[in-house]
């Protein structure tokens, strides 16, 4: 089978879920539980998304640690999300020097 | 000639309003195009490694925007998968977006007609709903082109890099890079959770489960893992803690 094919099918599927409720979902939400859930639905994905999926992230849990206390440090600061992604990176980054040169 | 002058400053106040909109929107899609470049560069290697082209990989990326999804296509299409298969995994694993489109479906404009709600659906994936579900004000259009825009070139970019220079980037540095969409996301979860109890124990309860699935339930892919938990998390937030009428607009 053509590989154009397989793109074809992947990205209609891949779009049809996305457009579907955005486009045709138009009501204000009466039901306050629905409200509710919905209002919740962002934290827990990305919460779920996060944990513990991120300790796996940088190929080596110490600097993925090093780089997870630094995130959540400087966002209960409420710094930028910018700041906050980078500078995790970086404290990865420099954790990893360190744990090679020991 | 007042009335004309008066049309021309609201006409040109308009206009900076609009450029401004989208300009925000690129800035606030910075850090998701950074991610995004070094996890698609990821992509383009292990796309090149299951022996598609440089091209292919890159139109993949274009046309579908997700980054477990597209891993799984090209494990279908390099084993010479079925169409029906290809079309199972995409639902289970991207299923998601469509409960983000419909929170975000919640929080837009009266400027989203029908034609922008077609267009910026292409650009709901896991960061741009974060970034877009933590704005205050309805979300434009324009706003969301900007972040889809920036987005999308920095995963489309990344893919191609990849693919054609696989092994350039020091190992150290890609490693490092790993982690920068996490840190975004806990830069979205971590003020509300401070200000909010519900919200801290919904992120909890979220995170507890997942750890769960991870490492006791390994059977459910993480796709799916993914919905059960936040899908979960959610609803007990929405018993426990039912948002106050102005609260969930």
């Amino acid at each position: 089978m053509s590989i154009a094919v397989y793109i074809a099918v992947m990205a209609g599927v891949t779009y049809i879920i996305r457009m579907l409720p955005f486009t045709f979902f138009r009501k204000k939400i009466k039901s306050r539980f629905i409200r509710s859930f919905l209002h919740y639905i962002p934290y827990a994905v990305l919460s779920a998304m996060t944990i513990p999926a991120i300790f796996y992230s940088t190929n080596s849990v110490i600097t993925a640690v090093a780089g997870t206390v630094t995130a959540l440090v400087l966002a209960y600061f409420d710094l930028p999300l910018i700041v906050v992604a980078l500078s995790a990176s970086a404290a990865a980054f420099i954790t990893g020097l360190i744990e090679r040169s020991l | 000639m007042l009335r004309r002058s008066d049309f021309a400053k609201k006409a040109k106040k308009r206009k900076i309003k609009l450029r401004s909109d989208f300009t925000k929107g690129i800035s606030h899609g910075i850090p998701i195009a950074l991610g995004y470049l070094s996890v698609s560069f990821g992509f383009g290697i292990a796309a090149v490694r299951s022996g598609i082209s440089p091209l292919a990989a890159s139109v993949i990326s274009l046309t579908n925007l997700t980054s477990a999804g597209q891993a799984a296509g090209i494990d279908i299409i390099a084993a010479c998968g079925t169409l029906l298969g290809m079309i199972l995994v995409q639902l289970t694993i991207n299923i998601r977006y469509s409960l983000m489109a419909l929170s975000l479906s919640q929080n837009l404009s009266p400027k989203f007609t029908t034609g922008h709600r077609l267009l910026a659906s292409y650009g709901i994936t896991d960061e741009i709903f974060a970034v877009c579900s933590a704005q205050k004000e309805p979300l434009t259009p324009l706003y969301m082109y900007g972040m889809i825009f920036i987005a999308a070139l920095g995963w489309v970019t990344g893919t191609a890099l990849g693919a054609k220079m696989g092994q350039i980037l020091p190992q150290n540095i890609s490693d490092a890079m790993g982690i920068v969409l996490y840190g975004m996301f806990i830069a979205i979860i971590i003020p509300p959770s401070r200000k909010e109890k519900s919200v801290l124990c919904v992120v909890a309860a979220a995170a507890a489960m997942s750890v769960v699935f991870k490492y006791l339930l390994t059977q459910v892919s993480g796709g799916f893992a993914i919905i059960i938990c936040a899908i979960a998390a959610a609803a007990l937030g929405a018993v426990f803690f039912p948002v106050k009428e102005d609260e969930a607009e």
